[in-house]
């Protein structure tokens, strides 16, 4: 028996040590780096210790009890079942102390709910299983993905210092200032949080959600997604940089420039090669997670592209399928979602890869004049 | 034949059939109590392996054991199988034995129905469970099942996972007029309303809970059936339908539903906890009183779920005190059972010492909820693994632990044995350091900010999930434990009296044990 146990523990204390040494044993939620996030700590505190004061009290008097009373110490049992007086007691000063729970609760809330007067709106959308910023003032949008690759979440190489929490493009706010988010998602619903701020606000299809935040301190700041939304729930990142108000200016100007040198791409002559390095890459962050980067798919919910009808078919079907998506199943519309460039380029690496070798090449102004043909 | 006939009647003795038409034709209680029993522990152990399928994944950052695909099935299962499948038919299998030797009934008012009540399960579970089988796997969408993760993008199994929930509430919703009527038809003369013991009034109250909310829930999965294979589009925003709407339909449901599974656990507690401390209950009347007042705020919590979804300002402040003021009722029952405690006789046989770890565990469970309540702190607990902790705490040592206590309580009325003591609370201290060490942990990883049903993590979470699957495996190979003590006990051991508890009360304690298969034809007195 001795013998078996001290196994026992030099075999859990094994398997422990590791994470002992590399301890990061956070116990607690961040005070984080906003007012309401302040807040939220407070309360949070606050609510904490008084759980924590009645349970002693309570635990208190049962643990005195199951010491004192016991029948093995000959105790005998007293004969009272009954007492008006600390019944009513006991549902009123619990009462009380819920309503002084209530207040603080209720001015925070309100504030939390005030997205009014703000500097910047940015619209957030939840796709499978990215996010979309679109800056509303400033007319130019972007895709926010996981960037941790593939081998890292497989275990075929050491996991990075933000595994999981590291995008390719994060959202970019200024600091200082009222940032008002409209969320709303293209799919099923998401929710998009980073703790840090002290907001948690869900994306639904259909609808639009308010919520704000004005961050104060320059840095970082990362979370998830927290509704399940699918296969890639776990695989969706929020990463958010504060940065000073000039290097948001220019910023800004930057992806403004960005975003007009991609429309011109539309103009330019494509070869079949160009446009296969190009999809590959748009591939790869818009249609991999479901249609997986070999094109075998997962069916049935995601069909295979390898020799799959519409890809080595008809050409405006496959350029139909991508654009409009197909109602009633995963498949949506990327129409909306990406460039005419992408696009084109998307469709041409699905006809060509894999052993699909059509031969076909479809050029970005071929898909222009099709969206505007509708 | 006359041994088993009992004391109580003259003509009507007759035993149980032989072979399998006993079991499947049977109409008395203690046969489909027993049956809704081994079905139970049947669920839980599946819903326990799955359960440990998600921590062994969990176990180590990067995916190891299983894909994304499937650990969404396994929570999901995990979760609509420990519900419907473990908890509540548990529950129903007690009031089945319970209720009528309690108030003194020959059986439940409605025998025939009772029987096909429990045959639909099996049916029901045969379903869902098969879904794993099919092509595009089991429902992967979480046991709340949101819309349109559930519709439009749902597997083709979805279904089928639609009629099988079907079936469950039309089981649920049988077992639930029966309970009804039982006890307001059948209870011994002299038995009133308030002299009626607490297992009883909050399986009554369960009941209308049950009926309540179960055709809400049909109407939920109805629509989404709806949705799916004919084109409406309840809960499809393209279609001018509201996704939102179905969280409402759900949570209308699903608040009442975590009280079904809790309530006749408080009914068990209040008897065992009196028994073991040989003192009389304290606050009978304001622990039924309380039971009400649960059981009505439960209809006015339910958007408590969605603080995140974005209802107005009102609503939200609404809920946030609708759902704090549960507290209050709660707190009386748990000062209650502290206070019979107080100044008694105490002994700590294993229904007591799971009925102590219930107290407080719950409490635990029950003052995380209290903070979820707080809506503005909700933003950053909502979905995360502070609320996956919340619901274990108040579900495995709340309803789980209720059911352990009450199986060692009666088994010796069950069985005619006693069950091996030793064994028994070598079972409870490896349940309780197992759970908490699985449980316990989830607290901090949802403070520090790890969201729910994710099948891989950022670093920082490696430590505590380690300890937390840990935990969860211990407390799972432990409970084979249980299985092997109820067979030792079904199988012999020492000869139980009539009433093993010295500190017992109730009409249950005046027939011998085990139970014959028929007790009170004859209604006992009640002084």
């Amino acid at each position: 028996m001795r013998v078996h146990a001290k196994r026992a523990i030099a075999l859990v204390a094994g398997l422990l040590l590791p994470a002992v040494v590399m301890a990061d044993w956070t116990m607690n939620m961040s005070p984080g780096v906003t007012g309401t996030s302040n807040e939220i700590f407070s309360l949070h505190m606050t609510i904490l210790w008084i759980c924590v004061a009645i349970g002693v009290v309570v635990f208190g008097v049962m643990f005195w009890s199951i010491f004192a009373h016991r029948k093995s110490q000959g105790h005998k049992p007293a004969n009272f079942h009954e007492n008006t007086f600390v019944e009513v007691l006991w549902t009123a000063i619990p009462l009380a102390i819920l309503v002084a729970m209530a207040v603080p609760a209720t001015a925070t809330l309100i504030e939390m709910y005030d997205t009014t007067e703000s500097d910047i709106d940015i619209k957030v959308t939840g796709y499978q299983w990215r996010w979309q910023y679109e800056y509303i003032n400033d007319d130019f949008s972007y895709f926010s993905s996981l960037s941790t690759p593939r081998a890292q979440i497989e275990n075929r190489q050491e996991k990075g210092e933000n595994y999981l929490l590291e995008v390719d493009k994060p959202l970019v706010i200024p600091v200082g200032k009222k940032v008002r988010l409209l969320l709303t998602a293209n799919d099923v619903i998401h929710s998009w949080w980073v703790p840090e701020f002290g907001i948690k606000k869900d994306a639904i299809p259909g609808f639009i959600n308010e919520t704000w935040t004005r961050v104060d301190e320059p840095g970082t700041y990362r979370g998830q997604c927290t509704e399940l939304c699918g296969k890639d729930h776990g695989f969706m990142p929020v990463v958010v940089e504060a940065v000073p108000e000039e290097e948001y200016i220019a910023w800004v100007a930057e992806q403004k420039a960005a975003a007009e040198v991609e429309r011109q791409l539309t103009e330019k002559d494509w070869t079949l090669e160009d446009l296969m390095v190009r999809g590959e890459k748009a591939y790869a962050s818009a249609c991999a997670a479901c249609h997986q980067p070999n094109g075998a798919g997962l069916p049935p919910a995601f069909p295979a592209l390898k020799g799959s009808p519409v890809a080595t078919g008809d050409i405006a079907v496959h350029i139909e399928t991508v654009v409009n998506g197909v109602s009633g199943t995963a498949m949506q519309a990327f129409g909306g979602q990406l460039s005419e460039v992408d696009l084109a380029a998307v469709i041409t690496y699905e006809r060509n890869a894999w052993g699909n070798n059509t031969g076909d090449m479809v050029t970005p102004k071929e898909i222009f004049d099709y969206k505007n043909k509708e | 034949m006359s041994a088993v006939a009992g004391t109580h009647s003259q003509e009507h003795h007759h035993g149980p059939a032989k072979g399998i038409s006993r079991w499947l034709l049977t109409t008395n209680h203690k046969d489909i109590g027993s049956m809704y029993l081994m079905f139970s522990f049947a669920m839980f152990l599946i819903g326990g392996s799955m359960a440990m399928v998600i921590r062994a994944e969990l176990f180590q950052p990067g995916l190891q054991i299983v894909q994304p695909e499937f650990f969404n099935q396994m929570t999901t299962m995990h979760g609509l199988i420990m519900v419907f499948g473990a908890v509540m038919p548990a529950f129903v299998g007690l009031a089945n034995w319970m209720i009528p030797l309690m108030i003194g009934a020959p059986d439940m008012a409605l025998p025939r129905m009772n029987n096909w009540s429990f045959w639909l399960l099996p049916c029901a579970f045969l379903i869902l469970v098969s879904t794993l089988f099919m092509e595009g796997g089991a429902p992967n969408f979480g046991w709340t099942f949101y819309a349109p993760l559930s519709t439009t993008y749902g597997p083709p199994s979805t279904t089928f996972f639609i009629f099988a929930i079907h079936i469950m509430g039309v089981s649920s919703i049988m077992g639930a007029i029966n309970v009804i009527a039982t006890v307001l038809n059948m209870r011994a003369p002299g038995m009133s309303l308030m002299k009626m013991p607490m297992f009883v009034w909050t399986w009554l109250i369960t009941a209308f809970l049950l009926i309540a909310v179960m055709p809400v829930l049909a109407g939920a999965v109805t629509m989404m059936l709806m949705d799916i294979n004919f084109g409406t589009s309840f809960f499809d925003a393209s279609g001018g339908g509201d996704p939102v709407l179905f969280q409402h339909v759900f949570w209308f449901f699903g608040h009442p539903e975590v009280y079904i599974m809790i309530l006749p656990a408080f009914g068990a507690i209040s008897h065992i906890v009196p028994a073991f401390s040989r003192k009389r209950l304290f606050g009978y009347a304001s622990m039924v009183y309380a039971t009400g007042a649960i059981a009505l705020l439960s209809f006015l919590v339910w958007a408590h779920h969605m603080f995140t979804v974005g209802i107005p300002l009102a609503g939200e402040l609404f809920f946030m005190y609708a759902t704090l003021l549960i507290a209050v009722p709660t707190g009386v029952k748990v000062f209650n059972w502290v206070s019979t405690m107080f100044r008694g006789s105490l002994s700590f046989e294993a229904p007591m010492l799971f009925a102590v770890a219930f107290i407080i565990l719950f409490s635990i469970g029950g003052f995380s909820g209290l903070m979820l309540a707080i809506a503005p702190a909700d933003f950053q607990y909502h979905d995360t693994y502070f609320v996956v902790a919340h619901f274990h705490y108040v579900l495995v040592p709340g309803a789980i632990f209720g059911i352990f206590a009450s199986a060692y309580f009666w088994l010796p009325k069950w069985t005619g044995h006693m069950y091996d003591e030793t064994l028994a609370k070598t079972h409870f201290w490896l349940s309780f350091v197992g759970m908490n060490l699985a449980f316990f942990p989830m607290h901090f990883l949802g403070l520090a900010g790890m969201p729910r049903r994710i099948p891989d993590y950022a670093l920082q979470f490696a430590d505590f999930n380690m300890v937390s699957s840990i935990g969860a495996f211990m407390f799972g190979a432990t409970q084979l434990l249980f299985l092997f003590i109820v067979v030792k006990c079904v199988r012999g051991g020492e000869k139980a009296p009539a009433k093993p508890w010295d500190g017992a009360e109730g009409l249950e304690w005046t027939v011998p044990s085990p139970a014959p298969y028929h007790t009170f034809a004859t209604p006992p007195d009640i002084k």
